[in-house]
């Protein structure tokens, strides 16, 4: 059965249509990549998945319960994590209070006023911490930490609410193209162990290839081509969006 | 008919006064992005000026008009003295410091213009030329007035003009959408900055000067204008001058034609529609979100639970106060109320302003509706002490939960303006509704029950009720709801990502911060036995916030560390004459040396001679 159900989903800016009738499923457990040029559509796409966009027609069901019309906070309650392009923490706390936020919130005790924030949850965040290996770094500020281990820890956080479905958007976005293969391979592995179904945005080509179960081909607001890695590399027509034709992944190989 | 007449004319030429204030106001805040508290100095000392120089001169129509310009142009020179020595320092600091180093200018002008044009109010001469008035439709016009009415469309057009058509009015209009990018375009800002602020400074003294045969001239002239003057900017647009003309005539037409219905609106009235038009347009009427004020702020180090040597440290601190009375006399314990009184209304303040990131100009409107509350409760439903002071905080809580629905909409600066407007309306509600809250004559005869009555007893009680009230603040800082209140601060696009009701969250933390301020009012009201209109004022809102920057907003201890300073420098600076500029000078001391607080100042003192070590902060 499929986790995310998108269907006809689609957008207009002043006359401009930004997402015209993408459908989709996603299944569980299932590493789907959505790309396209600049201007695509992907972030739109995205940004009605998780709510802050309200789309001009479509649904979208996350294991059978619809998602348009709530609100983004109502949508993570549901089962969406996300993760973002620009990491976005509270950087006042340390890393384990970071993740001890997400975990009051999905416990749904932001409104106590008594206890020690500190010292909630705090073994379940280890935990968490543990399963993105940035345990050792739980007491530091988030202020110090390196690009990478923020986008780690995001990915801590996004867990900590038990999503069915995670959204991340350019995951590796502005990091060395070694982080973002160990970032990727961590991704994969949280994938596998904990069932979680993952959509993701990406530009670099090694990454969505290497990685991806599947692949959603969006050009102009439209789905153009799906399939797997190998299908997506010979269909001819995302050769002709991503490069006017020619070859284009023929070089970055598998 | 003419009566009506009269009336529009009587509102256009208000709008024109009050369009030349606020028109400089919003050029300097467009560009420099400061809230100028000492725009209304600059005002003041225009109409001083212009006094002067009009009965020094004597010289006729030409010699008036002339006295008008010099007035104007020495408030320019003015106007660039406080910028190159105070503001230009404090360009990328928190909107907060901005804030309070203008508010140390307004103290330092109010004592300068004290010592050289004295208490009296001074009459001005009316206009040669124009003081009579003339009869339109019957009624009585005063024809300076009507040259009012000129003037100010006069001065819209030369700035449009200065604006449009010259190099430098083009990229003070790019300076004002962007400021970085015209940076990067490798304008020299500080020439920049420096000429906007002589320009503004310039305007609002040319709009004192030409009150003068309108309004004689006095010390208040300053903190009265100012309000009003921010109104009309924010509501116009931060930084747009044509927005602040048509907020003008809005204000002033509506006014001159609403005092004929309810005569005691005019105080409220532009404050009320500054919320409305904050509500509907959160930018103003022809405003655009501007780049971001100030500059990026060092990030806040994780909160840590006490040590147990703090608490031990903090529990020796409470028992000394708790000893105090029984070594020190009378006179100490009421001064300790007020200390006591100050820190928990500034711990309040920061819990909303630090912890919350919702800076609050506005935050002496919930001190006051919890002292009023409990006075009134008194008064009217003739409640003893403990009622009364229970009443006080669930009122404040009531205002705050009203007005906070609205503030938490806005953010930044816009926000600031109404927690101000906010406390304005309540001000203005408490000074005209005489019959109910005495007005100018405030309640008095609020005095503690029999138990409580003596020094030393009432001492006991604020004590309890003031370290209790910071312990409770204390613990929430530290608590979930604490946490998400510093979340939502740090990042609201995380807070919501998290699952997080980031609006109800920041309404909440305005509540309690609102709560626990009426708390203060209520020790504050039965320690005085008395409660005037002022304690919902500008300046006891001021008081807080550079309680808290005398602290440091950065720690907990701050707004506490801040209101022991505070009130021991003005119980011992007020004693003196001329108090306001030592007080304003050392309100520019601490904000340009130790911009995080006297706490911030102290340790980085105690690095630099190597007593402390650790981390450079």
């Amino acid at each position: 059965m499929s986790v995310l159900e998108v269907r006809d989903l689609s957008k207009s800016f002043g006359g401009v249509e930004a997402v015209a009738d993408v459908s989709f499923d996603l299944g569980a457990g299932e590493f789907l990549a959505l790309i396209g040029p600049n201007g695509a559509g992907k972030t739109t796409c995205f940004n009605m998945l998780n709510g802050y966009l309200r789309p001009d027609r479509g649904s979208v069901k996350l294991e059978g319960r619809e998602l348009v019309g709530r609100r983004p906070r109502a949508i993570v309650r549901m089962g969406v994590g996300r993760t973002f392009q620009i990491t976005r923490t509270f950087l006042s706390m340390t890393v384990r209070e970071n993740v001890q936020m997400a975990l009051i919130s999905h416990h749904k005790r932001m409104f106590d006023f008594w206890s020690r924030a500190v010292r909630m949850y705090e073994g379940e965040a280890d935990a968490l911490l543990d399963l993105v290996s940035m345990r050792d770094q739980a007491a530091r500020p988030c202020s110090e930490l390196a690009y990478g281990d923020l986008k780690r820890l995001e990915l801590a956080i996004a867990l900590a609410h038990e999503p069915a479905l995670l959204l991340m958007d350019e995951p590796t976005a502005g990091m060395a193209p070694s982080e973002r293969v160990a970032l990727m391979a961590l991704t994969g592995e949280i994938v596998k162990s904990r069932g979680v179904s993952v959509l993701f945005t990406e530009h670099d080509m090694d990454v969505v290839f290497a990685h991806a179960h599947r692949i959603l081909v969006l050009n102009r607001g439209r789905l153009i081509a799906e399939g797997s890695g190998a299908e997506i590399r010979e269909n001819p027509l995302v050769q002709e969006v991503y490069l006017g034709g020619g070859t284009v992944f023929a070089a970055e190989g598998v | 008919m003419g009566f009506y007449l009269a009336q529009l004319l009587t509102g256009l030429a208000n709008a024109s006064s009050l369009f030349l204030i606020a028109c400089g106001l919003s050029i300097i805040f467009g560009v420099t992005r400061i809230v100028n508290f000492a725009h209304g100095s600059f005002y003041m000392v225009g109409a001083y000026l212009a006094y002067s120089l009009v009965t020094w001169m004597d010289g006729g129509i030409f010699g008036f008009w002339l006295s008008l310009l010099v007035a104007a142009l020495i408030v320019g020179v003015l106007g660039l003295i406080v910028e190159v020595t105070i503001l230009r320092r404090i360009y990328h600091a928190p909107e907060l410091f901005q804030l309070v180093a203008t508010f140390g200018v307004v103290l330092i002008v109010q004592d300068a213009a004290l010592a050289i044009w004295g208490a009296e109010d001074l009459l001005g001469p009316r206009a040669p030329g124009l003081a009579r008035a003339v009869r339109i439709l019957g009624e009585p016009i005063p024809e300076y007035d009507l040259a009012l009415i000129v003037i100010g469309p006069l001065v819209l057009g030369a700035i449009w003009l200065l604006f449009h058509r010259t190099r430098w009015g083009i990229l003070v209009r790019a300076a004002t959408q962007d400021r970085e990018m015209v940076d990067a375009l490798g304008v020299n800002q500080r020439w920049l900055f420096s000429a906007v602020f002589v320009l503004g400074s310039a305007l609002a003294g040319l709009g004192g000067a030409l009150q003068i045969p309108r309004e004689a001239v006095s010390l208040q002239m300053d903190l009265s204008v100012i309000g009003e003057a921010f109104v009309v900017v924010v509501i116009g647009g931060m930084g747009s001058v044509s927005g602040a003309f048509v907020a003008a005539v809005l204000i002033s037409v509506l006014n001159a034609f609403a005092i004929l219905i309810f005569p005691q609106i005019s105080i409220v009235l532009p404050f009320v529609v500054m919320a409305v038009v904050l509500i509907v347009r959160p930018y103003g009427l022809f405003g655009r979100p501007g780049s971001e004020a100030g500059g990026a702020e060092e990030p806040e180090q994780p909160l840590r639970l006490m040590s147990r040597r703090g608490a031990m440290v903090l529990a020796a601190f409470v028992l000394i106060l708790a000893a105090s009375p029984a070594v020190t006399g009378d006179f100490t314990s009421i001064l300790l109320v007020d200390v006591m009184v100050a820190m928990l209304f500034a711990v309040s303040l920061h819990f909303m302003m630090g912890i919350g990131g919702m800076v609050s100009f506005g935050h002496a409107a919930y001190f006051g509706v919890g002292a009023y509350a409990a006075a009134m409760g008194m008064k009217y439903l003739g409640l003893s002490m403990l009622p009364a002071m229970a009443l006080g905080p669930v009122a404040a809580a009531g205002a705050a939960l009203l007005f906070g629905w609205f503030c938490v909409r806005l953010s930044g600066v816009y926000l600031a303006m109404l927690t101000l407007a906010a406390a304005q309306i309540l001000w203005g509600v408490t000074y005209q509704w005489g019959e109910v809250t005495g007005g100018d004559d405030g309640i008095l005869g609020i005095w503690p029950a029999g138990w409580a009555s003596g020094d030393k007893a009432y001492f006991y009680l604020a004590m309890v009720l003031c370290v209790g009230g910071m312990f409770l603040l204390r613990r929430m800082a530290h608590s979930p709801f604490g946490y998400g209140l510093r979340g939502v601060r740090d990042s609201a696009v995380r807070a919501e990502a998290i699952g997080m009701d980031v609006k109800l969250h920041q309404w909440m933390g305005f509540t309690v911060a609102g709560a626990f301020a009426g708390l203060a009012g209520v020790v504050f009201v039965f320690s005085k036995g008395s409660v005037f209109p002022d304690v919902l004022g500008i300046s006891q809102s001021v008081d807080g916030l550079i309680m808290v920057l005398l602290g440091g907003i950065h720690a907990l201890a701050g707004p506490i560390l801040g209101a022991g300073v505070f009130i021991l420098i003005e119980d011992w600076v007020t004693r003196l004459d001329y108090w306001r500029v030592i007080f304003g000078g050392i309100i520019l001391v601490v904000v340009l040396v130790a911009p995080d607080g006297v706490a911030g100042g102290v340790d980085r003192l105690l690095r630099a001679v190597g007593i402390r070590r650790g981390d450079a902060t």
